[in-house]
């Protein structure tokens, strides 16, 4: 079964673009990415898009889709119906270099700026030991594939370009999640979560977990908890006082 | 996976949304691109929320109707004043009596909601519109989120949540002596006990599922391996935190109804469905 879709791709680079039409050939079982290779196949064919597996693993392909941050090949085009015009936009938060190619090294400057894992000293035998109830949670966080739609879809960044500096994003919000709930790890990164990586800007809204193609719960499993472990150092007077006369370890 | 680099300056300078165009991005002058009714949501939750603040306020004020023997509203639960008709708890002071008893203890559960992790989405969404949906441009200039005060009480959500639970213990008691008549007799049971169970089990649900409590039960620990009892209470507050937006409306609904029930029951409107 195959149908003529509509499609609106934006074109352009950094001195601007708008959104051009296309009607491209669409066919059972294709996903958005495949019609985006056959527009550039056929129409267009200087058209600038990433991608790499096509599988959702590598994060490449990520685009905003009727105005919503997806994997392109992870969008299957069984979710339009065929008389809907399907708009395809590079991600927002970032700078465009091409058409549906976005710079994303924002997210590669934050990273860098995250506290090193730093474990604690081996046992006796030259060996790590943990136990997995102590892990799983942290493991949660490392299916991240970096695809960076909960950055693209983060209003702190997106609506206000000038927090960038102040606001790590989601994604690294996470990792230091990740890093601070590892059992083997011995750096405090509460202050620097809240002080340098602007934990605070976060106002909870989860469009991060809504548009996390691996189904990670970056709100209720990882920034929320770190929230809560700041209040734990910053803003709770009886914790404070508790790890300050040695009645409250850190474990 | 994330390199993990020696830990470099950080970001520092404080975040200042301009409003100002974004560099370098895509020219896109749309709001937003989205074709799904996303406006839905957080309408509905702005209508219902309102509806709820504009009874419960005035439920809160009227200062009658709140009490049908053996039955209590929530709202005005714990009866704290002399000049509070319910007897469930000691009368501390008697206050101006132009002062509702309900102004007294609103504080807790006011301030549990409004703190709740699950609530700050539904308001910032549906009120504050920041933003308004996933996506969707919000319409503010400037933006510094929970970093700075006021909105740094949020951070103070669970001595709230200690309120809470102690509430929640009263307003238990105050079901269990639904199972009183109006004489004071035990071995009574009625459509407004059932109610009063229901709506204090639903505060338990709602209470316990917090993400202050998933927190303050284990999740604070990095080894879980060495607390095994907290690390079982972890693992079912985590199970209950999954459902804690849909236990957040439930038990919102079940407050207004239970003080409902109360208010049609004290103004004489229905009588009591008596079971037994």
């Amino acid at each position: 079964m195959s149908y003529a879709g509509r499609f609106r791709v934006w074109r352009g680079d950094v001195t601007g673009g708008d959104l051009e039409d296309f009607t491209v050939e669409v066919n059972e079982g294709e996903v958005v990415l495949d019609v985006i290779h056959r527009l550039q196949a056929t129409q267009a064919g200087d058209l600038a898009v990433r991608w790499n597996c096509k599988a959702g693993k590598c994060g490449s392909c990520g685009a905003e889709i009727n105005g919503r941050p997806r994997l392109m090949c992870m969008t299957r085009m069984s979710t339009f119906g065929e008389a809907d015009t399907v708009t395809i936009t590079p991600l927002r938060t970032f700078p465009v270099v091409r058409d549906l190619v976005t710079d994303v090294s924002y997210n590669y400057e934050k990273a860098a700026q995250i506290p090193a894992f730093s474990p604690r000293p081996r046992d006796a035998d030259g060996n790590y030991r943990m136990q997995q109830v102590d892990v799983e949670r942290s493991q949660e966080f490392r299916k991240c594939i970096e695809c960076f739609l909960c950055q693209d879809t983060c209003h702190v960044i997106r609506d206000h370009e000038g927090n960038k500096a102040a606001f790590a994003g989601p994604r690294f919000l996470i990792r230091l999640a990740e890093l601070d709930m590892h059992p083997l790890d011995t750096t405090d990164r509460r202050d620097a979560a809240q002080d340098e990586f602007g934990l605070g800007y976060c106002n909870i809204t989860k469009c991060c977990s809504e548009v996390c193609p691996e189904g990670i719960h970056l709100t209720d499993n990882g920034i929320i908890p770190l929230k809560e472990r700041v209040v734990d150092r910053r803003f709770d007077p009886l914790t404070w006082l508790g790890s300050k006369i040695g009645r409250r370890p850190r474990d | 996976m994330t390199t993990t680099a020696p830990r470099g300056t950080g970001a520092v300078t404080p975040g200042r949304g301009s409003g100002g165009p974004p560099p370098r991005r895509a020219a896109i002058a749309a709001r937003h691109l989205r074709t799904d009714r996303w406006w839905l949501q957080p309408l509905i939750t702005a209508v219902v929320l309102l509806c709820f603040v504009v009874y419960s306020s005035f439920r809160a004020f009227q200062n009658a109707y709140y009490f049908a023997e053996p039955y209590i509203s929530p709202f005005y639960s714990p009866c704290i004043t002399t000049g509070c008709e319910g007897d469930t708890f000691p009368e501390f002071f008697t206050g101006p009596s132009f002062i509702s008893p309900a102004i007294y203890i609103l504080v807790i559960p006011l301030g549990f909601r409004g703190t709740c992790y699950y609530y700050r989405k539904a308001y910032y969404r549906s009120f504050w519109l920041s933003p308004p949906a996933c996506a969707v441009g919000e319409p503010h200039r400037r933006y510094t989120g929970e970093s700075r005060p006021p909105l740094l009480i949020q951070n103070l959500h669970r001595y709230a949540l200690y309120g809470a639970l102690i509430f929640n213990v009263v307003l238990t008691y105050d079901a269990i002596l639904g199972f009183r008549d109006e004489t004071g007799e035990w071995g009574h049971m009625g459509l407004g006990t059932l109610v009063l169970l229901v709506n204090a089990a639903l505060l338990w649900l709602y209470t316990l599922s917090c993400h202050s409590c998933r927190h303050l039960v284990g999740g604070r620990l990095n080894h879980f391996s060495r607390h095994p009892l907290r690390y079982r209470l972890w693992t079912r507050v985590s199970r209950l935190n999954a459902s804690h937006a849909r236990f957040a409306w439930l038990s919102l609904f079940s407050v207004a109804i239970a003080d409902a029930y109360v208010f049609l029951l004290a103004t004489g409107t229905i009588s009591d469905l008596r079971f037994f």
